[in-house]
């Protein structure tokens, strides 16, 4: 019965920090706030308290604490929150005192904010939000995050919902209401087609995949073009700083890296070229798949051997070496003495910002991407509809996307993907 | 002793007394007189646009409505030929002491006893009804059907007059009406109008649009036992300018729209009044002069409902062409009455708390004929059962209109009278009135409450889908156009069984519901959904609120 139990976890700030905060969230918070800063303060005010050990008194800390009362709190239930300083020692004495006490257990990846979602204080477009947050590395996944946990999200939805009801209204209405055997009214397939139209733009955006997980910058070209090198030389840049994103398999060549505050995935793959080996065949089919699903290219060979792909930067390597003509489109760069690495990085800046959503705006995921698909489709056969009641069954389905959108229905198939996206203590 | 006992033989008691007798149950109907059965008391139609659709399902289940609607038929359309055939609705005028006679008819031939007189009371015992008290005598029973329609007190409105009394006179049952109240099913009141009656020799048939029946031969019942009468012609006329400015100048003097509905506003116009503010846009609404009898000269103006004072009613007829000179014999009128809050009924239309009682028909806040047959056939037949322990008969909303309205009136309740529409089915592709047979036949046969030769009718309809000219008929043409659209909904579908089967337990408290306003908790609490499903539809139930309900619900199952 998870219910009954009173969780606690170190909630951000990884020792060594400046400060550490720890939650406790559940029916017990404020007792076990109480065993170990004696005294809470009033709800929501924040106070300085001794933090000590319940049963030996040994004290462990000087702490900020605050009180939270169900269900004005970020999970519905009863919650206190212990801003401790960031040593690991002080972190390992707190968590260790509460695992003592009677009713309290250490969170499970993603349960806060799972409480938060059970209890009604968030819906699914803002957890989808929230989890985007936690995973926020760079400052414009945050801004993204944000937009989305804040709501962002659902606010457009419930702005095309309005409309929807709107037209639906007025397509019911020349069903069941005008007896007069008329024609459909134009306005409304117009009307059907200009918030498809809206839709579609929105899915034109960047989604925020790119900016979550980083945008794929991938390294290709013949055998011996220089490609570790180059990746050598980028990672030695001023401009990058090699992040640690974690989950992530790597069994190719691949280093995580923040650009000038954007994600990046910056690929190695195996040279190309014609082999009957059959293990190197393997890392050269690979490499012309990662190729494909890549969002910028970073092509080390000739021009004409150049793929057909919409971002690419081509790169005249080795070009200290003066062995060959630099081809017009080509950057001259060499790892060696770092030449047209700086010029290179910006290359690939300017196309991966095309590829992330922009600051500030509202960025789709997969999922949702996908029903607001379904909405606009449905909304375009709305428009093409020469019956009016096959008008407002176009309407319905458009509706209906909007439903599995927030999670009006459909809940069962959401949770659990979701839920599993989340780290301890959050 | 009786096995069901039904008071009230409006349409919805006619219906749950023969449904209930079908399925071998000793029926007893109580009135307060022998003529009212089958009693029409305004609009001289049935059928229409969602009603149509009604009345066809009523019938598979060998239903009253649709039999009596042909023997009294003096005219005919299908409404909405030009629109896809999912809205077909089709609605006949009925000469009205023809269709008196019909119902007559069909009573006398279903083995209901006819008991004259009235209920005082319920008799209950240990929290279930055994029987009823009338002032002569006391009948146990094991099932009671209310449908009383408007007996719980009514007043008629005609501009600033107020007249007591339900329907013309009638007596209204004063003890019965009480108890209900103190059982505590929450009433409330509604209002709804009805238009002057016209003396039709005093109308210029003349100058007006004509309507002659369909040619076509179509007929509510699917049993092919209908009298065709001669066919009368209606006529088509408009509102003008000048009408719509009378009504204006109005406003205030009209008690139906005075007390229009806060906020959102009925989603429907029952008054010509609302009308006119609502699409104030709209140059002329359109006015349909139904003769209400073949030897009968009242004319019912369809479309012109309306509580105005009656030197207002003058006024605004005579400013219609065609009605120049037209007399009033009786004025319109707004009714305003009592009903019972029907998220109280599960979704047999049983009382939750009161085993043994159902309810159905305008008590339930309904507003038409059609709409209380429909639910006279689901409680008698679950009456039926309650009383001889036999299977339940479940409506689903999926599968028929009588489906969408038990669940939309259980769940949601009603804030105005609630009038069926097509708008109110999302599966309205897949419910159409020419395919009720399809949809409903195995169910009707399952429930054993038709007679030898409705089974033989719909085992032929149901043969004839496997048949080589399948796809030239009617229903196969409409079947092959709407395939794709419902095949998506297929897919819908899977997503709403999953929530279908999330079942919320009766003993979940949803004021410990984290995340639920007070509200909500209300409404939840009146409604007492069963699913995931029914819940999401209850007004007012955000999604995230859903979760929280849905996470509740699990853990109490899981627990």
């Amino acid at each position: 019965m998870d219910q009954q139990q009173t969780i606690f976890a170190l909630s951000s700030g990884r020792p060594p920090a400046a400060i550490s905060i720890v939650r406790i969230s559940g029916p017990q918070a404020h007792a076990a706030g109480k065993a170990i800063a004696r005294e809470l303060p009033e709800a929501r005010m924040a106070a300085v308290r001794e933090l000590r050990h319940p049963v030996t008194g040994e004290l462990l800390d000087d702490a900020i604490v605050l009180r939270f009362d169900a269900p004005a709190s970020s999970t519905g239930e009863d919650a206190v929150e212990l801003h401790c300083h960031g040593g690991r020692a002080v972190v390992d004495a707190v968590i260790a005192a509460l695992s003592g006490i009677e009713g309290l257990r250490p969170a499970k990846p993603g349960e806060f904010t799972r409480r938060a979602f059970e209890n009604g204080r968030i819906d699914l477009t803002e957890a989808e939000g929230l989890a985007d947050l936690i995973e926020a590395e760079t400052e414009a996944q945050r801004k993204a995050a944000l937009a989305l946990a804040e709501g962002g999200l659902r606010k457009q939805i419930a702005a095309w919902q309005e409309r929807l009801l709107g037209l639906s209204a007025g397509a019911e209405r020349a069903i069941d209401y005008d007896e007069d055997d008329s024609s459909i009214d134009p306005a409304l397939p117009q009307a059907c087609g200009e918030l498809a139209a809206e839709l579609r733009e929105w899915l034109e955006r960047p989604r925020v995949e790119p900016l979550r997980d980083g945008v794929r910058v991938v390294i290709a070209g013949p055998t011996n073009a220089g490609k570790s090198s180059l990746i050598n030389a980028i990672v030695g840049e001023e401009r990058v700083i090699v992040t640690d994103i974690p989950g992530t398999t790597r069994d190719h060549i691949e280093v995580p890296l923040s650009l000038s505050g954007i994600p990046v995935r910056l690929t190695d793959t195996a040279g190309l070229r014609e082999t009957s080996d059959k293990v190197e065949a393997i890392g050269v089919e690979r490499a012309g798949r990662l190729i494909d699903a890549a969002d910028v290219l970073i092509w080390l060979g000739d021009t004409c051997e150049g793929f057909n792909h919409p971002r690419v930067v081509r790169v005249h390597s080795k070009c200290d070496l003066l062995d060959r003509e630099v081809e017009p489109g080509s950057l001259p760069v060499s790892s060696l003495t770092g030449e047209g690495v700086s010029a290179l990085l910006a290359r690939v800046g300017e196309f991966a910002r095309t590829v992330i959503p922009a600051e500030d705006a509202i960025a789709l995921n997969q999922r949702q991407a996908g029903h607001v698909g379904e909405a606009a489709v449905a909304l375009e056969d709305a428009a093409s509809a020469n019956d009016v009641v096959l008008l407002a069954e176009g309407l319905r389905v458009a509706r209906t996307a909007f439903d599995r959108l927030t999670g009006r229905s459909g809940l069962e198939d959401v949770l659990d993907a979701l839920f599993s996206r989340f780290c301890l203590g959050k | 002793m009786y096995d069901v006992l039904v008071i009230g033989a409006g349409h919805a008691g006619c219906e749950a007394a023969t449904a209930a007798a079908r399925r071998g149950a000793r029926v007893g109907l109580l009135t307060f007189r022998r003529a009212d059965a089958g009693q029409m008391s305004c609009n001289p139609s049935i059928g229409g646009v969602g009603k149509g659709h009604l009345v066809r399902e009523l019938d598979v289940f060998d239903g009253l409505m649709g039999r009596a609607a042909d023997r009294a038929a003096i005219h005919r359309r299908m409404l909405n030929r030009s629109k896809g055939p999912a809205v077909w609705g089709p609605r006949v005028q009925a000469d009205r002491k023809l269709y008196r006679a019909a119902v007559g008819e069909l009573l006398n031939d279903s083995g209901v006893e006819l008991i004259v007189g009235e209920a005082l009371r319920l008799v209950l015992d240990c929290g279930r009804v055994v029987g009823i008290e009338m002032s002569t005598d006391r009948l146990p029973c094991r099932s009671v059907v209310l449908s009383t329609g408007t007996f719980l007190g009514a007043r008629m409105f005609i501009g600033e007059e107020v007249l007591k009394g339900g329907r013309r006179n009638e007596p209204a049952a004063i003890p019965l009406s009480e108890q209900i109240r103190d059982i505590g099913l929450g009433q409330g009141r509604l209002k709804t109008g009805t238009p002057p009656r016209l003396d039709g020799r005093t109308v210029d048939w003349a100058q007006l649009e004509d309507q002659p029946s369909d040619s076509e031969p179509w007929s509510m019942s699917a049993l092919d036992d209908r009298i065709r009468l001669p066919q009368l012609r209606c006529a088509i006329t408009r509102t003008t300018e000048r009408t719509h400015e009378i009504i204006r100048a109005n406003f205030d003097r009209s008690p139906l729209f005075a007390g229009a509905i806060e906020g959102r506003g009925p989603r429907y116009c029952p008054s010509i009044e609302d009308k006119v503010k609502r699409f104030a846009e709209r140059k002329a609404h359109q006015i349909f002069l139904e003769p209400e009898g073949l030897d009968d000269p009242l004319v019912y103006p369809n479309g012109i409902s309306t509580s105005l004072p009656r030197e207002v009613q003058k006024q605004l007829v005579r400013s219609i062409p065609g009605l120049e000179h037209a007399e009033i014999v009786q004025p319109g009128y707004a009714v305003e009455y009592e009903f019972v809050d029907p998220r109280h009924l599960n979704q047999s239309l049983e009382v939750r708390e009161l085993p043994g009682l159902f309810l159905c028909g305008q008590i339930n806040g309904t507003t038409g004929y059609e709409e209380a047959a429909a639910q006279g056939l689901a409680a008698g037949l679950n009456a039926a059962a309650h009383a001889l322990d036999l299977e339940q008969v479940r409506f689903d909303r999926r599968t028929s209109y009588i489906g969408v309205m038990i669940d939309d009136l259980t769940l949601q309740g009603v804030s105005e009278p609630y009038r069926m529409m097509t708008a109110r089915a999302e599966h309205r592709l897949s419910l159409r009135a020419d395919n009720a047979v399809s949809r409903l036949g195995a169910h009707a046969l399952a429930a054993a409450c038709v007679s030898e030769r409705r089974r033989r009718n719909i085992e032929e309809r149901l043969a004839l889908r496997g048949a080589p000219a399948w796809p030239e008929t009617e229903e196969g043409r409409a079947d092959a156009l709407y395939a794709p659209y419902v095949a998506r909904q297929q897919r819908e579908w899977e997503v709403v069984q999953r929530d279908s089967a999330v079942w919320i337990p009766a003993t979940l408290d949803y004021a410990s519901v984290p995340g639920l306003s007070n509200e909500m908790v209300e409404r939840l609490q009146a409604a007492r959904p069963e699913t995931l499903d029914q819940a999401s539809r209850i007004p007012g139930v955000t999604p995230a609120a859903l979760s929280a309900l849905y996470v509740a619900a699990s853990r109490l199952l899981a627990a």
